[in-house]
């Protein structure tokens, strides 16, 4: 019981609560250079992310989300992360991250507070909770990067 | 109940009093992360009692070959067990004949062929009714063909409390209408549709109908006849059977008329290359080599759902219910989706200020089993502006003491996570 009251402390400890109480970079950019919703089927969770870029760096990013705690705070802590970086430094730091989760490999070097998420590892279910919304990062920053030079 | 560990309902409301169900279901017996197991998630798929496991390892272990087709002891014992399940089957929801009884992969396979095969003497502009809280496995069938081949898909709504608006069901109905697809019981609500009614309006103007009974042979009695649909739909892992195995019932005037749907051996008589002639019902419907053991452990778990008694499962569960409505509701923020007057034991809810999934990850670690999401309803969810509820689903094993520990745990998610 203890080994798995700690486990479930440190998966909502209180960094995650905290960011998902009160989320940073929430809402729409007006006018986005770019954005992408991402889904998660099986829970019919869904965010739009909304990317400013000037130039080679990104100067805004915002996020609307329906999306339970880990979702919303790993969206909330991606936000802040990527926030001012070149995109290439930015895809360095999304590729890093999904590398992370997907491989079960250097979770403690997650770029920022994403180290919080380490123990998201160990509940299968809820991996692409917190990868949802670097994987819709991921889309927007790919999909439209003829728009995103134009503004 | 007396001598059982577990306290349930007092005597009085429990008509199975005596009758330990849990302990009949060896996979209720551990421990998840270290508390007792309270599983409250039947709706998605039962467990099976102890007698359908013996029979399906009894059938694999001696009686095993393929079914029709044999002339030695083992086939003719499979050809027994397997025909025999299909008796059980009739009886249970009382069809008036084997040949109306089609075994399938499950509620959605059923669906599935009715598609294909009745749809097949519709014409571009003809009209399917489906019910705004059907489960996705009663839509989409429905669009892919309406997309396909021209028909127009019309949607029977629900109010908040998610009942059907069955006043507005003759006004659906023109002259291009051909089916009405009706779930008898909502997986995402628990709401019990009024489907002897609907199919009497349906009737009354030349309309087929299809009933999607996934969520009610488990937990009423069902009598095909009573009910008059041409079609009931229902799945063996639902109803403490195994998975893979289902059943389509077709009234047997419409199933003779119907064009055979898969091709294969078994549901032909002579097959030539000048032409084939089709086999009689049921086995027209059964391509291929069945699910034998999946249909033997459905009929083991007929028998078992009969030794209980349907009605008696439906008053226990009914109590049940209340006592868990009951309770739920003491919770500040929670909110029950599905308040129909008429349901079966499925409490759907949203606590304010949580997302299910975070409800249902706490309550894992204290051993309560609940799914959460859209529950393959998204209209649902949609009409009620929500993105997902957390579901407790009632079956026969269940006690006041899951209930009781979904409460505790419940209360402990509110402390964390608000
Ligand atoms: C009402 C209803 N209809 C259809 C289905 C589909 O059943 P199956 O997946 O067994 O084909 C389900 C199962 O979730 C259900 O609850």
């Amino acid at each position: 019981m203890t080994d798995s009251a700690d486990s479930l402390k440190a998966l909502y400890q209180s960094i995650v609560l905290e960011h998902s109480r009160s989320p940073h970079n929430t809402g729409r950019l007006e006018e986005p250079s770019t954005s992408a919703t991402g889904h998660n089927p099986l829970c019919g969770d869904k965010i739009t992310v909304f990317v400013q870029a000037d130039g080679d760096s990104l100067t805004a990013l915002k996020f609307e989300a329906t999306a339970c705690a880990i979702c919303t705070a790993s969206a909330s802590i991606m936000t802040e992360t990527v926030d001012n970086r070149s995109r290439g430094a930015a895809s360095e730091t999304i590729r890093r991250t999904l590398d992370a989760f997907e491989h079960q490999r250097n979770l403690d070097d997650l770029p920022g507070d994403m180290a919080a998420f380490a123990e998201v590892c160990r509940y299968p279910s809820r991996v692409k909770c917190a990868t949802l919304p670097w994987q819709t990062l991921h889309v927007a920053l790919n999909e439209n990067t003829t728009t995103t030079t134009t503004e | 109940m007396t001598a059982s560990s577990e306290s349930s309902l007092s005597p009085a409301v429990d008509p199975l009093n005596g009758h330990d169900v849990r302990r009949d279901f060896p996979v209720l017996d551990q421990q998840i992360n270290g508390n007792r197991l309270a599983f409250l998630d039947s709706a998605a798929s039962a467990q099976r009692p102890r007698p359908v496991l013996e029979a399906i390892a009894a059938y694999e272990e001696r009686d095993h070959a393929n079914v029709h087709r044999g002339v030695h002891t083992l086939s003719h014992r499979a050809t027994e067990a397997y025909e025999s399940a299909r008796k059980k089957v009739r009886r249970f929801v009382n069809a008036a004949s084997e040949r109306e009884i089609v075994f399938t992969r499950g509620t959605t396979e059923a669906i599935n062929l009715v598609a294909a095969t009745l749809s097949q003497s519709w014409t571009s502009g003809d009209e399917i009714i489906v019910t705004e809280l059907e489960h996705h496995a009663n839509i989409v069938p429905w669009q892919m063909l309406a997309d396909q081949h021209g028909f127009r898909l019309r949607v029977l709504p629900i109010n908040n409390r998610g009942e059907l608006l069955v006043e507005q069901l003759p006004d659906l109905i023109n002259d291009r209408t051909r089916l009405l697809c009706l779930a008898h019981v909502s997986n995402a609500l628990g709401t019990i549709n009024p489907v002897t009614e609907c199919v009497a309006m349906a009737r009354a103007r030349n309309v087929r109908t299809l009933i999607d009974g996934a969520q009610a042979v488990p937990h009423m009695p069902v009598d095909v006849r009573a009910v008059d649909c041409d079609f009931y739909a229902f799945s063996g892992h639902k109803m403490y059977g195994p998975t893979g195995i289902g059943v389509l019932y077709g009234r047997e005037s419409l199933m003779q008329s119907l064009p055979p749907w898969q091709g294969g051996g078994d549901m032909i008589l002579t097959v030539s290359f000048s032409g084939t002639t089709f086999n009689e019902l049921p086995y027209r419907f059964e391509a291929g080599t069945p699910n034998i053991a999946g249909a033997i452990g459905l009929g083991a778990a007929i028998d078992y759902l009969e030794s209980i008694g349907m009605a008696n499962v439906a008053t226990r569960e009914s109590a049940l219910l209340k006592y868990a409505t009951d309770k739920l509701t003491e919770l500040p923020g929670l909110r029950l989706i599905g308040t129909a007057a008429n349901k079966t034991s499925v409490l759907s809810f949203t606590v304010e200020g949580t997302h299910p999934h975070d409800l249902g990850t706490i309550l894992d670690h204290q051993g309560v089993a609940i799914r959460t999401g859209h529950h393959c309803a998204m209209p649902v969810m949609e009409h009620f502006n929500i993105a997902g509820t957390a579901r407790a689903s009632l079956g026969i094993y269940n006690t006041t003491d899951d209930i009781d520990q979904l409460y505790k745990g419940l209360t402990k998610a509110l402390e964390m996570l608000r």
